[in-house]
């Protein structure tokens, strides 16, 4: 998902206080950021809450690519509210990550140095305007799929977060799911290229969900704290189930060839995605991780001097309206 | 990390004459700024009509160990509900 493989932490606490945590989280009960929690519990929310922010803002780079080249006024708009959706899906998840005790940059340059991930996802290309199409369809899809659960999860600036962005992301999958019936009920080379968009980003989709349950190992611990909600292998099989028709709908066809309908499980069987490649993407080997990590780090080098400028413009305004009363 | 812009909560009051309401917090220069970031980040789709934003550190909070203190004298008072007192139907809307 946003949140890939994340590792959770252990934890070295007081036997009893971590039993009464745990009867805390079971009642339902939200921890909040000055209530006592486990060691493990605020190292492996900030890594998850820091690596689902990373997502949303390294997120923009693919779509950010297309708008100047959006083919109307009115797709190029909706582009970019989507877009600057997504800064503010990370600047949610950043303060929710922050009342844990890791600064904004700190958080930043881990993201910069490569200490944090971000969803393997957004390391592939968007190589045409139809992939505007398969990834709000389907990138964010799959991304409602995960977020909407976790809107339950136990601590509380965490869920409000995901509350605010779940409010949001329905606007993103439709908008994409709309560019992609208008590309497969256009010309040929129309029709081509949402096929094409379907082809690339269909087995990405379902890393996103990050490997099979069973070899996830830290899966355990989160679920019991109500820090994960679902298996990977679950939200994945109800992604397939929930994508299926929707191709249908456009005409266009699953790179799958094994893909089934299983009567007797009521859902899909499909072939999963290349794990290789996954764990090679996650190493850095991605087609794009190189450009999206330069282009945060440029970013964040240029910014510096509007940073420190802003800072030093406020501090002299702060002196001299001091200096008058 | 070094020069951080500083924290600042935010609270937006809605369209229909509600308190304004904690909606998240944001980093800004000063307070001018604040204000036009929080109008960027919470009220992209009408939430509000009305920005406060607050520098973190000036909110003080109560303390989780107060819970007991603090709130449980209220439960006993069940009384301070209009439920808590019978009214004959017959006396009408009361
Ligand atoms: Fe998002
Ligand atoms: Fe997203
Ligand atoms: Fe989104």
């Amino acid at each position: 998902m946003y949140a890939q493989m994340i590792k959770s932490e252990a934890t070295q606490d007081d036997p009893e206080k971590l039993a009464a945590f745990q009867v805390r989280i079971d009642a339902g009960d939200k921890i909040e950021p000055k209530d006592w929690m486990p060691e493990g519990y605020r190292k492996t929310l900030i890594r998850q809450i820091g690596q689902h922010a990373h997502s949303e803002i390294v997120g923009q780079l693919p779509e950010g690519n297309w708008i100047t080249r959006a083919p109307t006024l009115e797709r190029k708009a909706i582009l970019l509210a989507k877009v600057q959706d997504e800064a503010g899906h990370g600047l949610y998840l950043y303060c929710a990550a922050e009342t844990l005790g890791v600064t904004r940059d700190e958080l930043t340059e881990m993201l910069l140095d490569g200490r944090m991930k971000y969803s393997s996802i957004f390391n592939y290309p968007t190589l045409t305007w139809a992939d505007m199409g398969a990834v709000g369809w389907l990138v964010d899809g799959a991304a409602i799929m995960n977020q909407v659960p976790l809107q339950r999860t136990s601590f509380g600036p965490y869920s409000r977060a995901m509350i605010r962005i779940c409010k949001e992301e329905s606007f993103h999958q439709r908008q994409g799911y709309d560019i992609m019936m208008k590309m497969a009920n256009g010309t040929e080379a129309q029709k081509r290229m949402a096929q094409d968009a379907l082809n690339r980003m269909w087995f990405p989709s379902l890393m996103m969900f990050g490997p099979s349950d069973a070899e996830s190992v830290h899966s355990e611990q989160s679920m019991s704290w109500k820090i994960k909600m679902n298996g990977n292998d679950e939200l994945r099989q109800k992604f397939v189930d929930q994508t299926v028709p929707q191709a249908e709908f456009l005409g266009l066809t699953v790179p799958d060839p094994d893909l089934k309908w299983n009567e007797t499980k009521g859902g899909y069987d499909f072939t999963g995605p290349d794990w290789d490649e996954f764990f090679d993407v996650l190493r850095g080997n991605g087609p794009c991780n190189k450009e999206r990590l330069a282009a945060r780090n440029k970013a964040w080098d240029d910014g510096a001097w509007v940073r420190d400028g802003l800072m030093a413009h406020a501090e002299k305004k702060r002196a001299a309206k001091l200096a008058a009363e | 990390m070094r020069n951080e812009w500083p924290l600042w909560e935010v609270f937006i009051r809605g369209q229909h004459g509600m308190s304004h309401r904690h909606v998240g917090s944001l980093h800004a220069a000063d307070e001018e700024m604040a204000i036009k970031n929080a109008r960027d980040v919470y009220t992209r789709r009408n939430e509000g009509v009305s920005i406060w934003v607050v520098p973190a550190h000036h909110i003080a909070a109560s303390s989780p160990s107060d819970t007991g203190p603090l709130y449980e004298p209220s439960e006993s008072k069940v009384y301070r509900h209009p439920t808590f007192f019978d009214i004959p139907d017959d006396v009408g809307a009361m």
